[in-house]
């Protein structure tokens, strides 16, 4: 065989099935949907209930982790996120599953250097560049609310 | 009655999208999940900074806040709080301020899941 | 390399016993029913994936041994290698049995080039019984290669599925076959493949670059073969195998199958591109196949063990994969008795 690896990287493109784009971003739409409807219910709900808004806001989030990390534990999760794809994995749902799935994977490894330490093996980078991107606002924030701009 | 219904609409359109646009982005590029969800997290911060996002959080509800893209606005809301409030350090304290609810029920929930559940074979 | 590394063993060692322990899903597959044993929850009585593995390995070596009436102090040596981390699956599985052991990583070809050195060793003289044992475990391979188990990830259609098994095999100088009569060493092909979720892509170049030597070599055609069988290519490498060998003027099509295309159903069994692991072709040699050649279904096997040289971090920091396909040939009969292509005037070697 003589194709070189550029030749043979275009080559092997060819095989194989394509993803099922259509399909993906159907059950996609319709499962990040679905969750973020369930999230404005519970927000409607504890609004409703006479929670303050300001508790509502955390509560809300707060209790779709939760969810999730049930769903996780029983093992259902990966079986809805093989459907739904970007559907569970955008909404908070996707991140408490990011946490909650190596922390229960890692038990084996001890709770300090195996739950402890990988339990943000995944979710980690998320919080790292949403925090340093929220540093750089607070500061560029800064000068223009001393500028009177904002 | 037709509000909500409208509302409930307005919540599952954007929220769906938001997964749609991350859909097309695994299928179509190489970008690998974990730095599409990275960049929702980035993506959220800057479009609350350009004064964007406020606008779709007051439309959509938990449809803008629920994605990743909402834990930016978060961070976001949370870092003008707290500049506002303490000057330059708010900086500093002011994004994970702003999400530390979820961020800390993850862990907690995270850390009971570990004691209750163990891992289970895919088939 | 004049012969371009075929070995041809002087004294054909017998295969005198094999035995394949697989999980759930692969029980459930096609070829379920040729399989010794499996376990119902894939954690065969342990509290971690990779003690599961290590057990596999320990069952399947123990049921291999009670096949053929051996005990331990009568086998000699034993190569075997796993996916994990300095191949604990198989060290700490084997522990139990105090026989010399060599370790070995040629990923998942590692049943060919354990069955390989076996043979070489057993065929030289230099043990009189050697054992060949591989193993892989869905689990332990994913906490590794990928994500935990829990976590929720869509599979691209490229991607292949790990297989749980594991394949013991014992190679004898005394017995009537089925007989390891040729082998021929993997060299390492590299194409420029980066996308570990496509190792069938990755994997194909050096399927490719042995059979196309050894088919130059040895003086056998395709048709010479009951079956050819690669490892664990799955459906994209093994369409890309065949298309490349036709270009070269080697047509497997009638006899070529996949040992990851066939231990699990395309339709039923929701794995993408099919099998993968050690376990894969380990279990699919060792059980199904092995049977076949005994009650005389096959007479020749050409079995080509493929494998994937990558780890997580090689692929975090864009390294190409590389790929390694280790040739065994195995017959019921010993090559005099064979009508070769030498005899009818070879092809092009």
């Amino acid at each position: 065989m003589n194709l070189d690896a550029n030749t043979y990287q275009v080559y092997a493109k060819g095989y194989g099935k394509k993803s099922p784009v259509l399909r993906d971003c159907a059950c996609a739409f319709l499962v990040g949907g679905i969750i973020c409807c369930i999230a404005e219910g519970l927000y409607r709900l504890y609004l409703h209930l006479g929670i303050p808004e300001t508790n509502v806001r955390i509560l809300t989030p707060v209790s779709m982790v939760t969810l999730a990390a049930l769903l996780t534990g029983f093992g259902w999760f990966d079986k809805i996120a093989k459907f739904a794809g970007a559907g569970t994995l955008v909404p908070i749902t996707g991140f408490s599953n990011a946490v909650v799935s190596p922390a229960i994977d890692t038990k084996a490894e001890g709770f300090v250097l195996g739950v402890g330490a990988k339990m943000f093996i995944i979710a980690g980078p998320v919080i790292v560049y949403g925090t340093l991107a929220s540093v750089v606002w607070g500061v560029i924030y800064y000068f223009l609310h001393r500028g009177g701009i904002v | 009655m037709r509000e909500i219904c409208i509302d409930f609409l307005l919540v599952f359109a954007v929220g769906g999208g938001f997964c749609v646009i991350a859909q097309l982005l695994i299928d179509y590029t190489k970008i690998t999940p974990a730095r599409i969800l990275v960049s929702y997290v980035v993506a959220g911060v800057i479009l609350t900074a350009v004064g964007v996002y406020e606008p779709l959080v007051k439309l959509a509800g938990c449809g803008a806040s629920t994605p990743l893209t909402g834990f930016g606005y978060s961070l976001a809301r949370g870092v003008e709080s707290a500049v506002r409030d303490r000057g330059l350090v708010g900086a500093l304290t002011g994004g994970l301020t702003g999400t530390a609810g979820g961020i800390t029920a993850a862990m907690t929930c995270g850390f009971i899941a570990a004691l209750v559940f163990r891992g289970k074979p895919k088939t | 390399m004049k012969n371009k590394g075929l070995i041809r063993i002087q004294n054909p060692p017998t295969i005198l016993s094999s035995a394949a322990v697989v999980g759930k899903k692969e029980h459930d597959g096609p070829l379920g029913a040729d399989f010794d044993l499996h376990a119902e929850d894939d954690r065969f009585g342990m509290d971690t994936w990779e003690k599961a593995e290590s057990e596999m390995q320990r069952l399947a070596f123990g049921l291999m041994l009670k096949k053929c009436r051996m005990r331990e102090d009568d086998v000699d040596a034993i190569f075997a290698g796993d996916l994990l981390n300095q191949c604990t699956g198989s060290s700490f599985g084997l522990l139990d049995f105090g026989i010399p052991y060599f370790g070995l990583y040629g990923a998942c070809s590692t049943m060919a080039e354990s069955l390989m050195l076996a043979a070489l060793t057993v065929g030289n003289n230099i043990f009189n019984r050697a054992a060949a044992v591989c193993s892989s475990h869905f689990c332990s391979a994913e906490r590794q290669f990928r994500f935990p188990i829990e976590y929720g990830g869509q599979r691209t259609p490229t991607s292949q599925w790990t297989v749980t098994g594991s394949g013991a095999m014992l190679v004898a100088n005394d017995g009537g076959g089925p007989y390891v009569t040729e082998v021929m060493p993997g060299i390492s092909v590299q194409k420029g493949i980066t996308d570990a979720n496509n190792m069938g892509a990755a994997m194909a170049p050096a399927a490719v670059d042995t059979l196309t030597r050894y088919f130059s070599c040895s003086g056998t055609v395709p048709e010479d073969f009951d079956v050819i069988l690669t490892g664990d290519l799955g459906a994209i490498g093994h369409d890309i195998t065949m298309e490349l060998l036709y270009s070269s003027g080697f047509n497997i099509r009638s006899v070529y199958n996949d040992c990851g295309l066939m231990i699990y159903s395309a339709k039923e069994q929701d794995v993408h591109a099919g099998g993968s692991g050690c376990g894969c072709s380990g279990t699919v040699i060792c059980g199904p196949v092995m049977k076949r050649l005994r009650q005389g279904i096959y007479k020749n096997v050409l079995f080509i063990g493929t494998g994937a040289l990558m780890s997580p971090g090689s692929v975090q920091q864009g390294m190409p994969i590389a790929g390694i396909a280790h040739l065994v040939r195995i017959s019921s009969e010993l090559p005099g008795t064979l009508v070769s292509g030498e005899e009818r005037g070879g092809s092009n070697g």
